[in-house]
């Protein structure tokens, strides 16, 4: 059943970037219900995956790489159903389901399924802190996509010429925008997220300790450069992507660092 | 019954003549009086526009509603009216076509569609429509949303003012409290500012050689006039430079600009350079959050917004198509058709 559910929402998530590869082969780059919808749905599978491995697990689900993936494709895709519609970014979601996607099919091919181990003894801060820690990452996931839009919005008008695409794009100032904002939500979860690992007093491996506060600073950095103006928005779109690449290559070390403390 | 359609428009009569025809707002009640009072017609719409004039009407003998038609026009006018005629089917995909933009002078413009609707509102307020001709002006309606929504015979836009306002909204989204800047008081320039006018930019900065132009047209569109010395003094608040000086070198160099975009705080700058030769170094482009568009890259724009719209003709067509064979069977089923 959990399998059968990561499928259907991995099959959701393909018809959404499928569908925008046709949309785009097609010239028409309009974003209808369908892409929305198919969003929806394999969000609603991911949650009730997460649901039932949760309840297996008798806690948050985040005890393997495997459970990490889904919950950070799963934040993803709630972030975007946040903030996309707030901010007007419909596209944000074509651009996000192949992210998603990318995630699942990653969590569904690699053999890193482990067998479900009920855990005793659950400290609801180090729950609070290993969810917020991914939610935050799935900010900064979103943040790397309107990063990419804008990437692409600029070479549209750098260029020139009117493409489909300049005209379905939201705005370089709201995009720029958006990354700022992304970022900084992202970066208010982390606080937290952190505040909550010290207030467990859990023992934490020292790799993934410095690692974490790397991640932390250098988005701390990046936002308040973007505050004060001394980060140009093309840098910032550009930074949004490598850090979160980065962040996303080393997530299998700190993975695995956290079960060694 | 017949859906019947006569009229003149820009492809089939020039203005000379088209002018003798117009119907204003104040004499449409008494043409569609006029009109209805053709024996065997059952309802009339006047589409009245700068580029046409049509009477659509439903009724049973198409022949004889035209040469009465015909009769009461150069009764009107003093002059035969050189009319096209349509019966059904070939009215209804007149009208079709006519709302969805492709009969238009400019392919795929969307206010004819506001004035069809105007046309047949106020038609049907006068109690001038029948069953038949809500029905077709309802379907009218549909397939124009269908086309434009399918296709992309609107995509773009089709003069070098429209294009700058629609890449301004790229770059800055809502354009409500953004800064214009027109170096050189030019026709086309001051044309581009009206259109960003018009899309809420909130102010005007006016710089030229000669200081009584530049005040002239500030005047004119509500803006301020600056000396043409002092405009690099005002340019760190403006968000859109509008170039068009007769000056025979470039105002704007990187090595100029650099610095000046430095104190922006990473808000972009949209340069428009209308000047022939022009005033902006084409470097400029390169510098981050600077968009330089020369007349050559605007008029392109415009082209290629047309080559988009020509090439989706083929699809839109077959699309009415669909829609008239639609209608068409509608009307057959809902009342006696002679087609």
């Amino acid at each position: 059943m959990d399998r059968l559910l990561l499928i259907a929402a991995t099959l959701c998530f393909l018809t959404s970037f499928g569908y925008t590869l046709y949309a785009l082969g097609a010239g028409r780059f309009r974003l209808g219900r369908l892409n929305f919808v198919a969003i929806l749905a394999g969000f609603a599978f991911q949650s009730a995956f997460l649901y039932l491995r949760g309840k297996a697990e008798g806690s948050c689900p985040l005890n393997s790489l495997f459970d990490v993936l889904i919950f950070q494709s799963w934040s993803l895709v709630l972030t975007y159903l946040i903030v996309g519609p707030a901010y007007r970014l419909s596209l944000l979601g074509a651009f996000s389901a192949p992210i998603a996607l990318m995630l699942m099919l990653i969590a569904l091919i690699a053999p890193i399924d482990q067998d479900i181990v009920r855990r005793p003894g659950i400290n609801p801060w180090v729950e609070t802190h290993a969810a917020l820690s991914i939610i935050a990452y799935g900010a900064f996931g979103l943040s790397s996509v309107a990063g990419i839009m804008y990437l692409i919005q600029e070479r549209q008008l750098k260029s020139r010429k009117a493409s489909s695409l300049l005209y379905h794009l939201p705005p370089i100032n709201d995009l720029a925008a958006a990354i700022g904002r992304l970022m900084g939500f992202g970066l208010i979860l982390l606080t937290i997220s952190f505040a909550a690992g010290f207030i467990s007093q859990m023992p934490v491996n020292t790799v993934k300790f410095w690692a974490s506060a790397a991640i932390w600073v250098t988005y701390g950095a990046m936002v308040v450069m973007n505050r004060v103006h001394s980060l140009a928005p093309r840098r910032l779109a550009e930074l949004s992507i490598a850090v979160f690449a980065v962040a996303l290559i080393t997530l299998p070390g700190i993975q695995y660092l956290s079960s060694r403390p | 019954m017949n859906i019947l359609c006569a009229g003149l428009n820009h492809q089939s009569a020039p203005l000379e003549i088209r002018e003798k025809f117009a119907v204003g707002s104040h004499g449409i009640e008494e043409a569609l009086c006029a009109v209805r009072r053709i024996d065997g017609l059952a309802g009339a719409v006047i589409l009245s526009t700068c580029n046409r004039v049509e009477f659509y009407a439903a009724g049973l003998c198409p022949v004889r509603a035209f040469d009465s038609l015909q009769v009461l026009l150069r009764d009107r006018s003093g002059v035969e009216a050189p009319l096209y005629f349509h019966d059904t089917p070939r009215s209804v995909r007149h009208l079709f076509r006519v709302a969805s933009g492709l009969d238009s002078m400019v392919l795929g413009e969307t206010e004819i569609l506001g004035q069809v609707k105007k046309a047949y509102s106020t038609a049907a307020e006068l109690g001038a429509t029948s069953r038949h001709l809500n029905k077709l002006f309802q379907h009218a309606f549909r397939v124009a949303k269908h086309v434009r929504t399918e296709t992309q015979i609107t995509r773009g836009a089709t003069s070098v003012g429209a294009v700058a306002v629609e890449l301004a909204g790229k770059i800055f989204g809502d354009l409500a409290g953004r800064r214009v800047m027109i170096l050189g008081a030019g026709e086309t320039s001051e044309r581009t500012a009206r259109s960003l006018v018009s899309r809420g930019v909130k102010t005007v900065i006016v710089s030229n050689r000669t200081f009584d132009r530049a005040a002239k047209l500030a005047a004119e569109i509500g803006g301020l006039a600056i000396h043409f010395d002092h405009w690099q003094n005002a340019f760190a608040d403006v968000d859109i430079l509008i170039c068009s000086t007769a000056a025979p070198h470039m105002v704007l160099n990187r090595e100029k600009l650099a610095p000046m975009i430095r104190e922006r705080a990473g808000r972009p700058l949209f340069v428009i350079d209308l000047a022939v030769p022009r005033d902006a170094d084409p470097a400029i482009n390169e510098l981050d959050g600077v968009f330089l568009y020369d007349i050559d890259s605007l008029e392109g724009i415009v082209r290629q917004s047309l080559e988009v719209r020509r090439s989706e003709i083929i699809r839109c067509e077959q699309m009415i198509a669909d829609h008239v064979g639609a209608f068409v069977s509608w009307l057959r089923h809902h009342h006696e058709f002679r087609g």
